[in-house]
């Protein structure tokens, strides 16, 4: 069963992979993926970044994509936590890790569940600038043609 | 029993535009999907008329699930407007 969080709180990298794997003996391999806030933005200096979200649909639509890795690898857990709210540049932004016994299952899903979760999961990013600009991050194609590499025939 | 009803919500870019978070709509008569509530959206106000104008891409959930204009809508539903998500 997956944990599936959102919250406005940084989150604690080592407390988490703890958590998932205390008294586990079946796990061979973790795979881990953190989103941090880049300061660097189109060459302009960020001050800050706003996560907004749809609190009545965010956590399920994680819990789906969730869901969606543990059927398609034999997973022995995961965990994802995406922030919300104001977050600065070098702040942590979401946590990826997926736990199974072998690495290729561990490596696949932790890509697949960060790159559903861009394109399937509803959050805004918002950039503020220093000199008081501000603008909503607009979709990349690049992000759909990543998500789309999970797509699986009909 | 009251008049059927909708509960609309606008996120991000919508929202600020709008000046709107979200609304209840008593249900309009010629309203029974996505599509025909846009259409009578954008009749009802030129500000709505601009954020579904074309080439500007705004999706769209009905109770909280990825919806598009064939989804039909019904008394009670949830509506929300949004971007393109964009987190991670």
């Amino acid at each position: 069963m997956a944990r599936v969080v959102v919250q406005d709180a940084a989150f604690d990298v080592g407390a988490e992979f703890a958590a998932l794997t205390a008294g586990r003996c079946d796990i061979g391999g973790i795979g881990a993926f953190v989103g941090t806030v880049r300061e660097l933005s189109g060459g302009q200096r960020l001050a800050a970044m706003t996560l907004e979200h749809y609190p009545a649909m965010t956590a399920a639509a994680l819990a789906r994509i969730a869901a969606e890795a543990e059927r398609r690898w034999d997973l022995l857990g995961c965990t994802v936590i995406h922030r919300v709210g104001r977050l600065e540049p070098g702040a942590p932004i979401v946590l990826v890790l997926a736990a199974a016994a072998h690495r290729d299952a561990a490596l696949a899903a932790t890509g697949f569940l960060i790159d559903w979760l861009k394109t399937k999961a509803p959050f805004w990013k918002k950039e503020c600038f220093a000199d008081g600009a501000a603008h909503w991050v607009e979709a990349r194609a690049e992000d759909d043609a990543a998500a789309a590499r999970w797509s699986e025939p009909d | 029993m009251g008049a059927a009803s909708l509960h609309i919500l606008y996120f991000a870019w919508l929202r600020e535009r709008l000046g709107l978070g979200e609304e209840s709509l008593a249900l309009p008569e010629d309203v029974d999907s996505v599509g025909t509530l846009i259409a009578w959206l954008r009749r009802r106000d030129d500000r709505f008329g601009a954020i579904f104008a074309e080439g500007r891409l705004v999706r769209c959930a009905v109770n909280q699930e990825f919806a598009g204009p064939d989804t039909p809508l019904a008394d009670g539903d949830e509506v929300a407007f949004f971007p393109p998500v964009t987190g991670g």
